[in-house]
């Protein structure tokens, strides 16, 4: 008899447990501790602490060194050579060694998060990872691109054919950078998500670990590099719009010859990034004769497309807040309580546990979505007005004597430098 | 006509130099409204164990493999059980050490006699991947001292946590560096519920053990 009671002891305890568990499930301090006799004393655990905040202010003067270099390599050197090495280096440091999560990219969403909430300071390392590389493009274009970002080398060194893409379709897909851009504000704003982090292609290979679809993102990408060079930068690149535009505006810029222009012609199928604007042989002569009153209605329609864009986007909003995890879970509560859909995602189970009240969380979706509202018309404005802009430039016609780089789009690579038979003696 | 040139010329070198201006101020102006907002000793992430729900996702959803989140116990609360929840898998026949009886799949629980009847229970980091059986476990039916950290010699600290983005609990936070972990035998009780959103963990903030 006592053996056999013996047997069901476990499962005598863990049946008491089991209740015990149901009656008591918020205390979870069941058993005192116990009073030990032998002089036991339990051992101190040894948590670690990671590299200290001043690493980062050496990451950051490693960035300016590095940006400096290429300013001096892509402007007074002129060496594709030194930036393809400076590009090895950037991989390495910024890349291999520091795995990629001291970013450039990424910290927009840091500031986007830093400047609508109270409730978060941005690092300072963030910070300087942010405007660090804009100071430097308003100096001297686009030299965080050619060889400091990881991302950008990592491309860079890949690409070893140039195909060209046609105008139209190029055109076409160097949008997306913007709408990326501005749906990553406004979700980094609203505090659903890091959009850019999320869909880092090649953070994976820097720590050589990661899930698969971002291996296969980054490996295609990667792939379609290697003929239509640096397809990150061009077509995904949220950063890249913001250095476009201040590159526009830069006090120096690389140029493709390094004295006087002689419009050979021979770089113009030098640049694979269609990013060289070609000089007008004859102004006099071979200018079409362009209306002004086509240049007058696209300039009018610049405030037609912000303010319809705006509109679209204040109408896409509830739509757009379903990124926000806060969001998901209660539309999916609303559809257990609504249509008897179970809830059975995780985040719900955990609601459930959690004992919040519905109407909470209602009011929470609300309040996120209302703030969705608020943020939507101002990125629908800026894609108008980028998109507005970018078309009226299409109707007003700069003469140029010269061949030179498109300051907003030029990486500031060099490769057009050995296509310009234009060699100085030094 | 070369006047004609020059005079554009001269626009549009003004309208550059405007388009600079207007470039600029933004720009030297936006690390003056972030100087508020900013701190220089910056974040990590870390688990809030009192927000954690041991929904298994630590193991597989950290960027790093095994998963950077690791299990710890916090002696002053454990009940040093020799009948351990989080050590013993439930319904297991005896009460021995064999593998058949361990509730952890990689067998990262240490256990050593102290003296009749307990036992000490540690973590061997290098075997934990994170996955929560035991603090299930322990939070069940024991005193809930096993939960888990992020492991700050592994995390590599990205700028958003992948756990954080799939923690169904929102218990993934961002917690100032210098104190980087959120450790479960220090807390403080907290006088009232904290927001849901909070960044900075105000309740395990500068309490130590005493004599540590």
């Amino acid at each position: 008899m006592k053996i056999t009671l013996k047997k069901y002891i476990p499962y005598l305890v863990l049946a008491i447990m089991l209740v015990w568990h149901t009656v008591t499930k918020a205390q979870e301090q069941r058993f005192p501790r116990p009073e030990f006799e032998g002089g036991y004393t339990f051992p101190e655990h040894q948590f670690q602490y990671q590299r200290g905040p001043l690493w980062e202010y050496m990451d950051a003067a490693v960035l300016v060194l590095a940006l400096s270099a290429a300013s001096w390599l892509a402007l007074k050197k002129r060496s594709r050579q030194g930036l393809i090495w400076l590009s090895v280096f950037s991989l390495a440091y910024f890349g291999f060694y520091r795995q990629g999560c001291i970013c450039a990219i990424g910290s927009i969403q840091n500031v986007s998060l830093a400047l609508f909430n109270d409730d978060y300071s941005m690092p300072f390392s963030a910070l300087l990872f942010f405007a660090i590389p804009l100071l430097f493009a308003l100096l001297s274009g686009r030299v965080f691109c050619a060889g400091v970002c990881p991302l950008g080398a990592i491309q860079e060194l890949t690409g070893f054919r140039q195909v060209k893409v046609p105008r139209k379709v190029e055109g076409i897909l160097s949008a997306i950078p913007f709408v990326y851009l501005v749906l990553a504000i406004l979700f980094a704003a609203t505090k659903s998500q890091f959009l850019i982090c999320r869909y880092d292609p090649f953070v994976g290979i820097f720590r050589i670990d990661a899930p698969y679809t971002m291996v296969i993102f980054g490996s295609l990408l990667l792939v379609t590099g290697i003929f239509v060079n640096r397809p990150y930068c061009r077509y995904i690149c949220p950063y890249g719009v913001l250095q476009n535009i201040f590159s526009r505006f830069s006090v120096r810029h690389l140029t493709i010859t390094p004295a006087e222009c002689r419009n050979c012609r021979l770089c113009e199928s030098g640049c694979p990034y269609d990013a060289i604007l070609q000089s007008d042989p004859d102004p006099a002569k071979k200018r079409p004769k362009r209306s002004w009153k086509e240049s007058v209605l696209y300039f009018l329609l610049i405030p037609v497309m912000a303010a319809s864009l705006a509109v679209i986007f204040y109408n896409l909003a509830p739509s757009l807040a379903i990124v926000n995890d806060d969001v998901k879970l209660a539309r999916e509560i609303r559809l257990e309580k609504e249509s008897g859909i179970k809830a059975v995602s995780k985040a719900a189970v955990a609601y459930f546990e959690s004992g919040k009240s519905e109407k909470e969380l209602y009011d929470e979706e609300q309040l996120i979505i209302g703030r969705f509202k608020k943020g939507a018309p101002w990125i629908g404005i800026f894609l108008g007005l980028s998109l507005g802009i970018s078309m009226f430039r299409l109707t007003i016609r700069k003469i140029r004597t010269d061949y030179e780089p498109d300051r907003g789009r030029c990486y500031s690579c060099g490769k057009c430098f050995r296509y310009c038979p234009v060699k100085l003696n030094t | 006509m070369e006047k004609d040139g020059n005079r554009k010329g001269t626009r549009r070198e003004f309208v550059r130099s405007a388009g600079k201006l207007i470039i600029a101020v933004p720009v030297l102006s936006l690390p003056v409204i972030l100087a508020k907002k900013m701190d220089v000793k910056g974040y990590v992430w870390q688990i809030d164990p009192y927000k954690c729900t041991s929904c298994e996702q630590c193991k597989t959803a950290c960027v790093m493999t095994p998963s950077a989140v690791k299990c710890t116990n916090a002696y002053p609360m454990c009940g040093y059980c020799d009948f351990c929840p989080g050590f013993l898998r439930q319904g297991a026949k005896k009460f021995s050490t064999a593998a058949e009886d361990q509730l952890c799949p990689t067998g990262a629980i240490k256990r050593i006699f102290v003296e009749e009847p307990y036992f000490e229970y540690s973590i061997n980091e290098k075997l934990c991947d994170g996955c929560s059986k035991c603090v299930k476990g322990c939070a069940d039916f024991g005193n809930g001292s096993l939960y888990l950290q992020i492991m700050h010699n592994l995390c590599v600290n990205c700028n958003q946590c992948a756990i954080a983005r799939i923690c169904p609990s929102d218990a993934v936070i961002r917690v100032p560096a210098e104190e980087p972990y959120l450790r479960k035998e220090l807390k403080k009780e907290p006088k009232e519920p904290l927001p849901r959103h909070n960044l900075t963990q105000a309740r395990f903030k500068n309490n130590r053990l005493p004599g540590s």
